[in-house]
């Protein structure tokens, strides 16, 4: 049970401060999860306190590999304009 | 009593005011107390900015909040815009940073904290960073930006570590406002979007304002200006704010590029023009002092406002350094006293202009004129300039009114004919920037661009080069009468 940093992570250490279990590190290209020490915030609070606050869409996904944080789902930019740009190929 | 006639008859001749016109006057209003806090400080004193430096350290990359015109993966060495840096610095880095900065230039006398993400988000590292500062450099002031979100929480720690400039991003007092900017906050364990999330950021802000102000702690308000979205609803928080205890008020126009990947920037949200911004700043600056010289210096600017030294000063450069931070701070101390009594010799000159004598006959006509500016005085070459001083000359005398921005027009000759942007439309930019204006001062200017200045009604004037800029902008002012010019209202300008 743990949750993973991917790619598309900035090393913004949102994540950093607000995980009930010092389960993040800095780390390069991008920051990761420590899944020995990651709980998935269970026990501790209500939702995974990472994806809470992680402000990049598709930064951190579970262990199916989906996106706590999908495309469009933060910045309300639509899906639409994100394929346009070519930061996403499909609608996933 | 003879002193005021000594000065008078030394002064007489000499430009009286420095660089930024009604400068002495913006902080007018303000208490005593207050105005010697910020009499050194280059971000709030449009006087102290041709005097004092500052520089922020980029500690605090975390953020709790979304803005519609920040993203956070931006981060390019090339741009100066608020909320993008380079290097993010330890608490221990940072102090390294300040001390090898603050002996190098004695000018400086303040250290901010700004982001790139918010202060407040990253409590530990930002209060340590000034914790440390004040035990070794208790000379330099203290200050910090902030979204506002947390700033209730942490107004006592604020008051006590003496820091005691606060800027809050206030730009909105409505929900409905506040949710077509902010799309989420992180707020109690919990992402809350929509107008339930804007809000608590606005509650918050305005508590964290209030506190603040009860604590003796002098705040800042900036406001980024959205047309459609909240340009019209700035006075009212212009209103607001200064009714609760804000000292100032800085109107900042959105900066929104698709390239820079912000929701606005991709939506093709627009930016305000220059008179837009400038109406704005007047209207609410019936109601408090307007801060018109703000450079939306970046979260790692080092230096005096505009001029941006951040590359001297990078982590392996200040780790060869040798300090001896004891005489530094003596160095300052001295720098400071005299570049103070400058000022307030250059304050308490008559002034040879502006009040003394009518430039013009009553009635007579304003005008902007924009300015090519270096030291204070008509020293920049047109295409060497990345920004013009905005200047009102009237019959009352002459006034700042603002920055206007644009890109370098001539890179000079190695990058003559290979940079990416085409001399022609960057020329085109400028000159849109410059709108309203009826001349532009420069030390010199080129021929094609003479022309095309001509044609757009924007008269280009090399002849005051390296004067101060006020006598500068008198001297076109009085030629422009002479010549006729003030007769009648200019077709289709926009208003001043
Ligand atoms: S899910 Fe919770 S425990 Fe796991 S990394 Fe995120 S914040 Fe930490
Ligand atoms: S909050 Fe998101 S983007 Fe920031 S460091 Fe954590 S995973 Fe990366």
């Amino acid at each position: 049970m743990a949750l993973q940093i991917i790619a598309p992570c900035v090393n913004c250490w949102a994540c950093v401060e607000v995980c009930p279990n010092q389960a993040i590190f800095e780390a390069l290209p991008h920051f990761l999860v420590d899944e020995a020490k990651c709980t998935e915030c269970l026990g501790d609070e209500a939702e995974p306190q990472c994806a809470a606050i992680c402000p990049i869409e598709a930064a951190i996904v579970n262990e199916l590999g989906e996106a706590l944080n999908p495309y469009g789902s933060l910045t309300g930019i639509p899906m639409g304009k994100l394929i346009q740009l070519g930061i996403i190929r499909s609608a996933l | 009593m003879d002193l005021p006639v000594i000065g008078n008859a030394q002064a007489a001749g000499g430009c009286a005011s420095g660089g930024c016109g009604s400068a002495p006057d913006a902080l007018a209003h303000l208490p005593d107390h207050i105005r010697l806090k910020v009499q050194d400080h280059p971000c709030y004193s449009e006087e102290a900015h041709h005097y004092f430096a500052r520089m922020h350290v980029a500690v605090a990359p975390a953020c709790n909040i979304q803005c519609n015109y920040c993203n956070r993966k931006y981060d390019c060495a090339n741009e100066s815009r608020p909320g993008v840096v380079s290097e993010l610095l330890s608490p221990d880095h940072a102090i390294r940073k300040v001390l090898a900065v603050a002996a190098a230039i004695p000018q400086m006398t303040v250290l901010g904290i700004a982001g790139p993400g918010d202060p407040l988000a990253n409590p530990s590292r930002t209060f340590e960073t000034f914790r440390q500062l004040s035990e070794k450099a208790p000379d330099i002031k203290l200050c910090l930006s902030t979204n506002g979100l947390r700033l209730p929480e942490f107004a006592d720690e604020i008051a006590k570590h003496n820091i005691d400039h606060v800027t809050i991003t206030i730009n909105c007092l409505d929900p409905r406002v506040g949710a077509q900017i902010y799309p989420w906050i992180f707020w109690n364990k919990r992402r809350i979007r929509g107008e339930e999330g804007a809000a608590i950021l606005i509650a918050q802000q305005q508590m964290g304002l209030e506190m603040l102000v009860a604590r003796g702690v002098l705040v800042k308000v900036n406001s980024v200006m959205i047309p459609g979205v909240n340009d019209q609803h700035l006075k009212e928080v212009s209103r607001v704010v200064k009714a609760k205890g804000a000292f100032l008020h800085n109107v900042m126009p959105l900066i929104a590029e698709a390239e820079h990947g912000t929701y606005y920037g991709l939506m093709g949200q627009d930016s305000p023009t220059s008179a837009e911004l400038q109406a704005l700043q007047d209207e609410c600056a019936g109601d408090m002092a307007m801060m018109r010289h703000c450079r939306q210096c970046r979260a790692d600017a080092v230096g005096l406002l505009g001029e941006d030294r951040g590359a001297e000063f990078t982590l392996d450069k200040i780790a060869d350094m040798d300090l001896d931070y004891g005489a530094a701070m003596a160095k300052r101390k001295e720098v400071r006293e005299a570049l103070v009594e400058q000022m307030a010799a250059k304050r308490g000159a008559p002034s040879t202009q502006p009040a003394m004598a009518e430039l013009a006959p009553v009635g007579t006509r304003p005008v902007l004129m924009a300015v090519a500016a270096k030291n204070g005085l008509v020293g920049e070459h047109f295409g060497h300039a990345r920004e013009f001083l905005v200047y009102e000359a009237a019959p009352e005398g002459v006034r700042f009114i603002g920055h206007r921005k644009v890109d370098l027009y001539c890179g000079g000759l190695d990058s003559c004919g290979e940079g990416d942007a085409e001399p022609e439309s960057i020329l085109d930019k400028t000159i849109a920037a410059l709108s309203g204006c009826e001349a532009v001062l420069c030390s010199k200017v080129g021929f094609e661009p003479w022309g095309r200045l001509e044609a757009a009604g924007i008269a280009p004037n090399g002849e005051h080069a390296l004067e101060p800029i006020e006598e500068a902008v008198t001297a076109v002012y009085r030629e422009m009468l002479a010549a006729g010019k003030l007769a009648k209202p200019v077709a289709a300008r926009k208003r001043a």
